[in-house]
This record gives structure tokens, C-alpha cells and sequence, in this order.
């Protein structure tokens, strides 16, 4: 299936990063499947008119994050992998609830040490065996 | 082959008692595009001319292509395109004529580059160049330019009053340039949605000094804006780490900043208390937060202008 990739200018997103979530939101979708191959770094930054090196730094991040493998001579074929999202991508994301809950404990007068020690709580509950 | 394209040490230029261009100091690699970015009179072009040894510096050094620009020759020159801002070209001529007439000056003249070129912009080659809009005839001095096949490409301010096809011809043309990975290109320019797509890097100059250099993505991740709703009067500010640019419109008062951390951070709560708010910057908004240093009060401002500076 052809990828279409659409990067604007101006917003507070890098087009690296653009080009990062469409390609990771693809291959979480299904919409890019396993061993299916992405566009060479020429051909989409010929596509999208941007530079190369820009497409090649997105590239770079989709290989160490293993959404993608680059086949010596070949191109960048989509990986098989248990982790849906980058490394980078779930700090994101865990990061964007992170700072509701800061603006929360800041709004109800909360003090930091307070929720730390609630977090840790929950995670030990959390991680304790079924059962007990 | 050298890996660095162009390098500045401490360059620096009065004309009469006015610093044009202030202790400059950076390098540019090869395969790399980098955008110059100020406002009009930060001394972009002054900056440019010195590369090309076209003007000496009054203190420092500059090189392009390895070679100190203050000894360029002619073999070395022919290995540098370089247009001047406003695209100078024989309007009397047809576009064939200066293709000619260009060509003979270079032995490594490439014929299909330029046509791509000229096709891309549009432009016949049997017509006279003051026939063609403004566009076109920035596309006749590019394809002119480039069609030399030279290592280094400088062009300023080369989008100057283009169309929006004309500026989408500009880009390819560009790209298309340094397609291999072996070759340069410097451009200032004002049109910076043009530069985020083209560039990998830019270099921000404010009052003849570069405050900026750094690749266009990790620029943006390091600059946040900061907003609140002051219940006061615009008024001085004290000092917050990193602050780039601060204005107020009305009761909001907005704050960019570089490499916020805590203490940044503490200072503008102790500015603002909680109604702080962060958000990410774009790319024009950050480059916006460093040119308009100039244009406003440097009062609560440091001494020293916080630098971007990483490669």
C-alpha cells in the first residue's frame, strides 16, 4: 500500500517528528505491515520537498526505535516488534499525563513529596502477584 | 576533501565606527544546507560578501572550500556559486544568450542541469529576460548559477518577492543541488516555513552577531514559550535564565525561553504565580523570539544573549 506522508511547515512539531508519528501511526494501525518497505530517503524528501538529511534524522530514530531495518542496498523495511511506540514516543505520551497530573496537585495545593510517595504506592499495589 | 564547507573565526567588520558584524565564529560541513536568518541590516550580506572575499574582514578569519577567503582565485571562485541578492541579469539578453555567455566562463558547464533548471521555473530559453516576471528571472540567475556545477552554493536572499510556484521551484532547485551529499548550500533568507523545509540548519543573526547555530529540529525542542495573565501594567522584568524575548498584549504576558530548567522555571512563577502555562515553540516562533531582540528594549534583558548553539 502507498504511504502518504503530508508535513506542514510552521507547526511546533519538527518535520522529523512529523514523519516519526505518521510512519509509527501507520505501522500501529496495520496500515504498514511487517516487512513492507517505506520510501527511500531521497524519494520522499523529493516527494515532500524537504531535505534529505531531515528524512534521513526520522529514519534514523524509526531504526533505533526498531519500527524500522534498513537492508544493506535496499531501503528501510518495517520491522517486526513488541513495542508498538519508540522509547521516545511513550516518554511522550506518559509525559503529557504526567502534567495533568502536576497541574492538578498544583491547583489542590499538593505538595510534590505527597504525590510521589502515592505513585509509589500504586505501583507496588500494582505489581504485586495475583492473588495475594 | 575537507568535511568543513565554510568556517568563521572571530570575523568581524566596521564600517567607520559601526560593528556590522560582531566576532563571529562557526562552521558549516559539507552536504549540508544551512539557512542565514536576521533581520534586514543584521549583516547577513556583509557576512556573505567577506566569505567571498569580496570585502576584508576588519579582525578574524573566514574560508570557504579549505581556502582563506581573503586569497581566493579564480579556479577556487569557479567552484563557488554565488548569487547576489536581488538576481542581477542582462534584461536585454535571451535566456539562451546568458546561458552562453555564462557557460564560456566555465568549463564544467552542465546543459541539462540548467534546462531542468529553467523547465522548473517555467522559462523558455528564447525569451528576453525583461520580459519574465520576477519569479522567472530568479529562477534564469539560479539555473545560471548552479549549472556551473560548483561544490558551494551561497545564495542571498534568493526568495526575495518570489511567487508561491516560483518559491516551490527555488526549493526543489535546491534540494535537487545537494541531492549527493557532497555538495553546500548558505541562503538567507525571510521566509522561514521555506527555510524549516529546506534547511538542516540555521544560523540566526541579531545585530551582527550569530545567537543561533544549531539544526533546525533541536532548535525547536529547546525553545518553549511561557504564558500567564499578569494583573499588572507591563513593566521591567526581573531576570529569567534563558529568556529569549518577553512582550505583553493586554493582561498576557508571553516569555520565550531557551533551555528552560528550574531555575528559569522559579523565576517566571515568582513573575506570574501559578497561572504560568508552557507551550512548545514553532519554528517561526523561535527564530521570531530572537529577531525581535532587537527591534524592542534590551532592559530586561541580560548583558549576554543567551546562545543556541550545537551540531
Amino acid at each position: 500500500m502507498a504511504l502518504t506522508i503530508r508535513i506542514v511547515a510552521g507547526s511546533t512539531a519538527p518535520i522529523y517528528r512529523q514523519i516519526v508519528d505518521q510512519i509509527t501511526r501507520s505501522v500501529a494501525s496495520g496500515e504498514l505491515a511487517v516487512g513492507e518497505s517505506v520510501p527511500s530517503v531521497r524519494q520522499l524528501a523529493r516527494e515532500l520537498v524537504i531535505n534529505p538529511n531531515t528524512v534521513a534524522k526520522a529514519y534514523a530514530e524509526l531504526v533505533d526505535s526498531g519500527f524500522l531495518e534498513t537492508q544493506a542496498g535496499k531501503g528501510f523495511f518495517v520491522a517486526k516488534r513488541r513495542q508498538v511506540y519508540s522509547k521516545s514516543e511513550r516518554l511522550r505520551r506518559i509525559d503529557e499525563s504526567i502534567d495533568q497530573l502536576v497541574n492538578h496537585a498544583v491547583t489542590l495545593d499538593i505538595e510534590p513529596e505527597v504525590i510521589v510517595q502515592r505513585l509509589q504506592q500504586r505501583f507496588e499495589k500494582n505489581l504485586k502477584p495475583a492473588g495475594d | 576533501m575537507s568535511s568543513i564547507a565554510i568556517s568563521a573565526n572571530n570575523l568581524t567588520r566596521y564600517f567607520g565606527r559601526n560593528h556590522v558584524v560582531r566576532q563571529v565564529s562557526f562552521e558549516i560541513p559539507v552536504g549540508t544546507v544551512t539557512g542565514l536568518l536576521g533581520l534586514n541590516g543584521a549583516g547577513k550580506s556583509t557576512l556573505i560578501k567577506m566569505l567571498m572575499g569580496l570585502l576584508a574582514p576588519t579582525r578574524g578569519t573566514c574560508s570557504v572550500l579549505g581556502v582563506d577567503s581573503t586569497t581566493l582565485n579564480s579556479a577556487t571562485r569557479a567552484r563557488i556559486g554565488y548569487t547576489i541578492e536581488g538576481h542581477f541579469a542582462y534584461g536585454s539578453m535571451s535566456v539562451r544568450e546568458s546561458e552562453q555567455l555564462q557557460s564560456d566562463s566555465f568549463p564544467s558547464w552542465n546543459p541539462t542541469l540548467f534546462q531542468n533548471t529553467i523547465d522548473r521555473f517555467g522559462i523558455s530559453p528564447s525569451s528576453r529576460i525583461r520580459t519574465l516576471s520576477r519569479g522567472q528571472r530568479a529562477g534564469v540567475s539560479i539555473a545560471l548559477t548552479m549549472s556551473s556545477d560548483p561544490e558551494l552554493l551561497i545564495l542571498d536572499d534568493p526568495a526575495l518577492g518570489l511567487d508561491p510556484v516560483s518559491r516551490r521551484a527555488l526549493n526543489e532547485t535546491i534540494l535537487q543541488f545537494m541531492e549527493d551529499g557532497q555538495r553546500t548550500v548558505l541562503l538567507s533568507s525571510h521566509l522561514l516555513d521555506d527555510i524549516e523545509r529546506v534547511t538542516d540548519r540555521v544560523l540566526v543573526m541579531v545585530d551582527g552577531r550569530i545567537l543561533v547555530h544549531s539544526s533546525v529540529s533541536s532548535f525547536l525542542e529547546r525553545v518553549s514559550i511561557w504564558t500567564c495573565d499578569s494583573s499588572e501594567e507591563p513593566r521591567q522584568l526581573p531576570p529569567v535564565p534563558g529568556l529569549i524575548h518577553a512582550y505583553q498584549a493586554g493582561r498576557r504576558l508571553t516569555m520565550a525561553v531557551v533551555d528552560v530548567d528550574q531555575e528559569s522555571q522559579a523565576a517566571m512563577v515568582r513573575i506570574c504565580g501559578q497561572s504560568l502555562m508552557r507551550s512548545d515553540s514553532s519554528f517561526v516562533e523561535s527564530v521570531v523570539a530572537y529577531l525581535s531582540r532587537s527591534r524592542s528594549s534590551h532592559s530586561f534583558l541580560s548583558k549576554n544573549p543567551p546562545a543556541t548553539s550545537t551540531n
